[in-house]
């Protein structure tokens, strides 16, 4: 067959030729807002912060060319090994982490922490699309057929709850779902597990943490302690709204650099930026956070096999899941989880995941024609 | 091509519905951030200026108080404060920091309660003084600690200095942090360490002193640190008052008094201008407005020497014999005895069952009246007074205004007492008999002055009989404003002759071999002195204390002995300066008063000399009023131009 033809004439070269160039460029505009606003951050500097995220995004930028270059069968092969590591390392965390900011989520691997969830992030959509990849269209509506994959969610899913992470378990159990979703799990199934889990919402308040529940309740009534929990949401509205349409300026807010903004650097990083660049900064980037999004899509929906479709998909979903609950959360359309900005927020962990997201998105679509198998190999059915 | 069309079919039409949910819910976000930004960007702008804009009171400068050469007596100076603004402490509580603070700095439990109380009382983003004058080393701790210590600041603040201390205490006065009773519309009041006058001429002149406040906007940042100023409406400093006090004489006198528990008053008997006035022992109005400890101020109240009081103003005295010249005036015009009519002491005088002696035992022999005020022949003045009647000499005492406060520009003045029949009736509800007045004749009994009173009869004596009023503030703001002593001071109609007995009775009681106060002349020819002295008992000797040997005053314990006074002016001719000289226990007015009296004349005269030399030229202009020169001695023309001008601005 011509496609099984294809595959030997996929050299480095080619491979490097037939990467998305304009996705990584986007990405890198992005990035570039972040190193500018981590500079007004630091109040005009490069440390403690700029200097650092740019060093950072040069190698994740490396990282992502190379596994966009790796074949996409060695993804498929090693998913689920992937996956079990990351499992693994949860575990570990639940068993020799260390407390950070009131939670257990990093494991020190010696010359670096390493933060597991990210990493389950990725490697929960590969092992999924793996398991969707082997499965026939008429497989995906048995019920039998859905246990594994819920499990594979689950599992990652109540770890990371008990560290406690409430904004990375979620995104984690949304991410699996839209890959179910994607893989076309009927829709009145989803709609049994929303309901079921409204209807287990007040069980699971109980284990709540008591931060995690003031946050929710705070949520629900800012006002109602203004310099205590409610105070980060009152004042990134403030500062977002006294940005008004044009903003105050570069470097010139003065609700985060007069401290207001708490934790500018990281969570609220787009605070900062809608009140210094106004209307005008915030939709800007929700247009180039968009356009990442659409050509995540479009990857995924010329990739030739489901696994790469899959994989697209997801990570790109969850690329979005980190947008939309970032900036909802510090518009103060939902409560405060602790969800950073993708690639302009500080921070090394989620950059590189990020970026080894990507890498798996450009791969898939560099590898679009590559013929997977159910099973992995390459000449499929 | 595609080997599992379904698959992808299903897929991209997920990945379509998937694609379409994440557009709406990016919509979402636009539009919430349209709402935030633009929709209600003013009420956020606002909220953001509130958070970042603080409104603060500024303290103007007190205004200084100087003497009538310009010397400062109280003026200020700056120091370092610890404050802390409550709505800044976050999450914790008051307590917690403070027990942070004094790890660094000392706090007493009475500062922590003071403290509490003021956070109290104030709204949130009002600074509280936790500690006051700083040392360099605190300051440079609490700097260094600064990012651990949320809503503590360090500001430069002015305190009041007093320098010449406890000299002019009594007259200055002291400020002192407010209290609950003394607020009302002003918002300064409510500044923390805001200093408000609680005595003296900081109290009466509180208002001009003080000034109005001003305020600052300033950016703050999260923690309540003060980014930048954004505008400044400065307030109006404290007006300068200028005293009528000489502070070199004040100083003199200070030391002069030594540990005497006494009083001096020098006045200008032309215009009323009080040149010293010193009670002793004083205190240090700096350690007023440091604020005293429990202990300190226990001193000050059991001290039987009274240092809180000041005995010029509120000290009552028996005039004993310096009450004599009131006496002789009033039977001069009531015409019971004529000056050269003499009258005999046998050294004691009986009324009825009663006898009264004369101080000098062996008796004076026929005294007229100018020799009975010279040797102070207490028996002329029993029968003149008995002859006069007690409602005629309170008549004169009136005149010299002594029955009531002379309304010097000083809280707390008291009047001391002339007493009358009526009085005694309607106090007492007992008949005046006649051996009081007899006793009210050498000015014991119920007869009481203060030390200013005193010195404003010797005055109004030795001025021709012209109603000035004693007052100690020269200018405020530099504006002398309208005279104190309108040019037409009214005159007391008290017959020239009869004033011209008196002062040359009081001249040789200092400048006659005869006088009591002999001893005390100034030895300066063109400035002799004139005066009157007074001792006063303050207990009988008793028979059984004579029987066991204590005959002297000097052999009782400190507080039963006399009390020595003295009143005088100089120069005899052409008069400018009055004195009141009372000392507690003191002894004799002759042995103790007089020589102090003299000492501190010469002073005043020696300043005067010496005039050039001073900071400023010593101005010894009369203010105004001695345009009367007919009344006035004799000698120097009466300078009636300045009095027209009414000395604007010194």
């Amino acid at each position: 067959m011509r496609s099984g033809l294809s595959t030997p004439e996929l050299t480095l070269g080619r491979k490097l030729i037939s990467i998305n160039w304009l996705l990584v460029l986007l990405i890198s505009m992005v990035a570039a807002v972040g190193f500018a606003m981590l500079y007004s951050a630091a109040n005009g500097s490069m440390s403690p912060w700029a200097e650092r995220q740019m060093l950072r995004f040069a190698f994740a930028v490396g990282v992502m060319i190379v596994i966009a270059t790796v074949n996409i069968r060695i993804w498929l092969r090693y998913a689920y090994v992937l996956y079990f590591m990351a499992l693994g390392l949860l575990v570990a965390v639940e068993v020799a982490g260390y407390v950070g900011m009131g939670a257990q989520r990093w494991l020190s691997l010696g010359f670096v922490n390493i933060q597991p969830s990210e990493l389950m992030k990725i490697f929960l959509v590969l092992a999924l699309a793996r398991y969707y990849n082997a499965s026939a269209i008429e497989d995906i509506g048995s019920i039998t057929r859905l246990i594994v994959p819920i499990a594979l969610i689950t599992a990652p899913t109540i770890l990371i709850l008990r560290q406690p992470d409430l904004g990375t378990a979620i995104m984690v159990a949304m991410t699996g779902g839209a890959v179910l979703f994607l893989a076309g799990v009927r829709l009145w199934k989803f709609a049994l597990v929303g309901i079921g889990a409204l209807a287990a919402a007040p069980i699971a308040w109980q284990f709540l943490h008591g931060y995690q529940k003031k946050r929710v309740l705070t949520f629900l009534n800012p006002e109602t302690d203004p310099l205590g929990a409610g105070y980060h949401i009152i004042q990134s509205k403030i500062a977002l709204g006294s940005g008004g349409l044009m903003g105050k300026g570069f470097m010139l807010g003065p609700q985060s650099h007069l401290h207001f903004l708490p934790e500018m650097q990281t969570d609220f990083i787009f605070t900062m930026l809608a009140e210094e660049f106004g209307l005008v900064g915030g939709l800007a980037l929700i247009v180039l956070y968009a356009l990442i999004v659409t050509y995540g899509i479009i990857i995924a929906v010329k990739s030739r096999n489901q696994f790469g479709r899959l994989v697209a998909g997801g990570i790109t979903t969850t690329f979005f899941l980190y947008v939309f609950i970032n900036i909802a959360m510090v518009t103060g359309l939902i409560p405060v989880v602790g969800v950073p900005l993708p690639l302009v927020s500080y921070g090394g962990t989620v950059m590189l995941t990020l970026m080894i997201g990507f890498g798996l998105v450009i791969g898939v679509g560099v590898h679009r024609d590559v013929p997977v198998g159910r099973r992995g190999e390459a000449e499929g059915l | 091509m595609n080997r599992d069309p379904d698959r992808h079919k299903i897929f991209t039409r997920r990945a379509a519905m998937l694609a379409g949910g994440k557009a709406i819910l990016l919509t979402a976000l636009c539009g919430r951030l349209y709402y935030l930004q633009v929709v209600e960007a003013d009420r956020y702008a606002t909220l953001a200026d509130e958070n970042r804009i603080n409104l603060r009171l500024l303290a103007p400068p007190r205004g200084r108080i100087i003497d009538r050469f310009g010397r400062p007596l109280a003026e200020n100076q700056q120091n370092y404060r610890l404050q802390l603004v409550p709505e800044d402490v976050k999450g914790s509580e008051i307590d917690e920091v403070l027990t942070h603070v004094q790890k660094i700095v000392t706090l007493t439990e009475s500062d922590r309660r003071r403290i509490v109380r003021e956070v109290r009382r104030n709204r949130a983003f009002v600074p509280v003084t936790l500690k006051e004058n700083l040392s360099w080393s605190e300051v440079a701790r609490i700097e260094i600690n600064a990012p651990d210590l949320p809503g503590l600041m360090i500001d430069v603040g002015r305190s009041r200095r007093y320098p010449y201390g406890p000299e002019a205490a009594h007259v200055l006065g002291y400020v002192a942090a407010v209290s609950e009773k003394d607020l009302d519309e002003d918002p300064l009041l409510k500044l923390p360490g805001f200093r408000v006058g609680r005595a003296g001429i900081e109290k009466v002149h509180d208002l001009d002193l003080r000034g109005t406040g001003g305020s600052s906007e300033v950016e703050v940042n999260a923690f309540g640190r003060m980014i930048r100023e954004l505008s400044r409406r400065e307030g109006q400093p404290g007006a300068e008052v200028m005293l009528t006090l000489d502070m070199g004489l004040q100083e003199y006198i200070a030391k002069r008094l030594g540990e005497e528990s006494a009083s001096v008053v020098v006045m200008d008997v032309r215009n009323g201008d009080v040149l010293a006035m010193v009670s002793n022992p004083s205190y240090d109005s700096n350690d007023f407005n440091r604020g005293l400890s429990s202990g300190e101020w226990q001193q000050l109240v059991n001290n039987e020497r009274s240092p809180l009081i000041n005995k010029s103003i509120a000290g009552v005295y028996s005039p004993g014999s310096t009450f004599k010249m009131m006496v002789l005036l009033a039977a001069l015009e009531k015409g019971v005895i004529s000056p050269d009519h003499k009258i005999h002491c046998s050294g004691e005088y009986e009324l009825g069952d009663a006898k009264f002696h004369c101080w000098k035992r062996r008796g004076h022999g026929f005294v007229d009246a100018m020799e009975a005020i010279t040797e102070s022949c207490d028996v002329y003045f029993y029968e003149i007074a008995k002859r006069t009647g007690i409602d005629r000499i309170a008549a004169t005492a009136r005149k010299f205004g002594l029955d009531e406060p002379t309304g010097v520009d000083l809280p707390g003045e008291q009047g001391g007492l002339i007493p009358t029949r009526d009085w005694k009736r309607a106090t007492r509800d007992e008949p005046w008999h006649q051996g009081e007045t007899v006793i009210a004749g050498i000015g014991q009994g119920f007869v009481l002055l203060t030390p200013l009173q005193m010195a404003l009869m010797t005055a109004r004596l030795a001025n021709g009989g012209r109603a000035i009023t004693p007052h100690l503030t020269r200018a405020i703001g530099g504006n002398a404003g309208a005279p104190r002593q309108p040019a037409d001071v009214q005159s007391m109609n008290i017959p020239p002759g009869h004033l011209a007995i008196v002062t040359e009775a009081m001249n040789r009681v200092v400048n006659h071999p005869t006088g009591t106060a002999r001893r005390s002349e100034t030895g300066i020819e063109e400035f002799p002195m004139a005066g009157k002295t007074g001792t006063v008992q303050v207990r009988r000797i008793s028979k059984l204390e004579r029987e066991q040997g204590v005959r002297k005053n000097e052999d009782l314990p400190w507080k039963y002995r006399d009390h020595a006074l003295f009143v005088g002016f100089a120069p005899v001719e052409n008069p400018r300066y009055a004195i009141s000289v009372v000392v507690e226990h003191g002894g004799g007015g002759s042995s103790t008063a007089a020589p102090i009296a003299r000492d501190v004349l010469v002073e005043a005269y020696n300043r005067q000399s010496a005039g050039p030399g001073l900071p400023i030229a010593y101005d010894d202009r009369p203010r105004n009023g001695n345009s009367d020169s007919a009344t006035a001695s004799s000698g120097e023309p009466a300078p009636t131009e300045i009095a027209d001008r009414g000395e604007g601005g010194g």
